[in-house]
């Protein structure tokens, strides 16, 4: 059957298997990232793990223990810098961001013999993924799911209403931190699939798609991985028949099926009418 | 007996049953939250300065004060969202912890909200059992019908799964009230609850406001317009980052505590038992 014909391949099971479990996880954290309009973070997070993973390279360590610690330093320091009243959390992640980018672009220009590994790493490298990836990114997957669903009411009620969440007693700071420490756990997992580049969208564009089905939390929590999974499988198949960059036909699907609904709402000429689910 | 009745202009019927103002309460001879000499500012500059307050239980008081006077400072520091530099704020005789704000509900200024958020009715109240840092235990059967009986109580039955955004700014604030009320709060917070709504919405709040008040908690609220506060409620403190005058309000909305509250000229005219405060024009009428 054409339609299992990819899965004939390991590396095609492992990459589909991967982009799927990302999708789905991007799709749900992303849900918090859009309300709470951090998407720049995401963007952010993967371009300082780049400078993470350059260095877990010179030094030799496993790409998930080194670009895992920095991507957790990057995360603290986002949190702590964003947190000063004068420096806004836009600006924070730009000054710790692009300083860690900054350094792996310096260590690459240093270092000119691994250009494939930083093609991956910028770019993703889905078929390149192997077994033992595969049950790591799994693992993270099943962690950060595990832990937003437990966060998800506390989570809510920050993201809704930051400045009354700590007058009903919820500890903003720490499930501030905690959410932070969970976001670059999820980018790290997925730096490796759609690369440095495309991670962002991938955790924006379902919750934003997501958006126009429900008016909803609750289904809104729901739909959003589910759109994320749709499109990681359908952008894998996109890239083995037309053999294109799998991350590239991920966000490619992703953009599209925003597009279709846009220009639907377009040309119902009803843009006020945003829930089809409920 | 018909909520709407305290409109007729007589301020004693605004008084909760067994609640005889802040000099002499009859259930309690404590104070359900106290303010010693409470300084509060942000960097340089002071919010409120050597600020005593005794708010009893069951009391229903405004504050009232121009933009910057402290009055949302004031909301904030008894829920200790933003830290206080000199003074202590006591509940019950005791120093205020954390553990005593989950008997405190607090809605804030509707402006604050984003009305594009995607959730309805039923979800925000639902909030209100977010309290306690309780992870694991969503609510169960006996909460479930606890937030059926607030949504019934606040006229809200029928509408949870509606989205915030379409309803009237009256049921918007009973949203929110309904998430304090939630908690089982003896005391709830409001900022400017009938700020930006329109006259019909204003009704239905101060209709929800006296509901609860008369079932024994006790409510604080910000507000801008003194003539509605003169019209509804029983308590007025006029604050300007230090207390200017407390008490009723045909008895402080007077020239002189305007003039001190607000820096500038006001006219009070006294009607039929009611007061009624009205600004001085700058030009002469054409």
């Amino acid at each position: 059957m054409p339609l299992l014909a990819p899965f004939e391949y390991e590396f095609f099971r492992n990459g589909f298997i991967a982009a799927v479990l990302v999708g789905a996880l991007c799709g749900f954290i992303g849900v918090y990232v859009v309300l709470r309009r951090m998407s720049y973070i995401g963007h952010g997070l993967s371009h300082a793990i780049f400078g993470g993973a350059v260095l877990s390279y010179v030094v030799n360590i496993n790409f998930f223990f080194g670009a895992g610690l920095w991507s957790l330093l990057a995360a603290f320091l986002i949190h702590r810098i964003s947190h000063r009243r004068w420096v806004g959390a836009d600006a924070a992640i730009g000054v710790v961001t692009t300083s860690s980018f900054a350094l792996g672009v310096a260590i690459v220009s240093t270092y000119r013999s691994f250009t494939r590994n930083i093609e991956a790493a910028l770019f993703g490298n889905i078929l390149g993924i192997t077994s033992r990836d595969l049950w790591i990114v799994a693992s993270i997957s099943i962690v950060v799911f595990v832990a937003l669903i437990v966060m998800r009411r506390q989570l809510l009620f920050l993201t809704f209403d930051p400045e009354v969440a700590s007058a009903y007693g919820i500890a903003t700071g720490r499930t501030d931190l905690f959410f932070v420490i969970l976001l670059a756990i999820t980018v790290l997992a997925s730096t490796q699939i759609l690369g440095v580049t495309l991670v962002a969208a991938a955790m924006v564009i379902p919750p934003v798609i997501g958006r126009y089905l429900t008016k909803r939390f609750q289904t809104l929590l729901f739909v959003s991985p589910l759109i994320g999974i749709f499109c990681s499988a359908v952008g894998m198949y996109l890239s083995f028949y037309l053999d294109i960059s799998s991350a590239a036909t991920i966000v490619l699907t992703a953009a599209a099926l925003f597009i279709i609904l846009e220009s639907t709402m377009l040309l119902r000429r009803g843009p006020s009418k945003t829930s089809w689910i409920d | 007996m018909n909520p709407h009745d305290h409109r007729l202009g007589d301020p004693q019927s605004l008084h909760p049953p067994g609640v005889e103002e802040r000099v002499a309460p009859s259930s309690s001879t404590v104070p359900l939250i106290e303010l010693v000499d409470v300084s509060s500012a942000y960097g340089s500059t002071t919010a409120l300065e050597d600020l005593s307050l005794k708010i009893w239980p069951g009391q229903f008081m405004a504050i009232v004060g121009p933009n910057g006077g402290g009055k949302t400072t004031l909301l904030r520091s008894i829920l200790n969202m933003v830290p206080i530099t000199q003074g202590e704020i006591l509940m019950h005789g005791e120093k205020l912890r954390r553990v005593s704000l989950e008997r405190i509900g607090y809605v804030p200024q509707l402006e604050t909200i984003d009305w594009n958020f995607p959730i309805t009715v039923e979800e925000v109240i639902a909030m209100g059992f977010y309290n306690n840092n309780r992870w694991f235990r969503g609510p169960g059967a006996e909460e479930k019908q606890k937030l059926k009986e607030v949504m019934a109580r606040l006229n809200l039955s029928g509408l949870g799964n509606r989205h915030i955004r379409e309803l009237s700014g009256g049921q918007q604030q009973a949203v929110f009230l309904g998430r304090a009320l939630l908690g089982n709060p003896k005391l709830i917070l409001l900022d400017e609850p009938t700020a930006g709504l329109d006259i019909r919405s204003r009704d239905d709040v101060i209709h929800f406001l006296h509901e609860i008040n008369h079932s024994g908690v006790a409510i604080v609220i910000t507000a801008h317009d003194l003539n509605w506060v003169a019209a509804h409620l029983a308590w007025a403190v006029c604050l300007n980052r230090r207390l200017i005058a407390e008490g009723r309000p045909h008895q402080v909305f007077n020239a002189a505590v305007l003039k001190e509250t607000y820096r500038g000229e006001m006219v009070v005219f006294h009607h039929d038992g009611m007061v009624m405060i009205g600004e001085r024009p700058h030009a002469p009428h054409i």
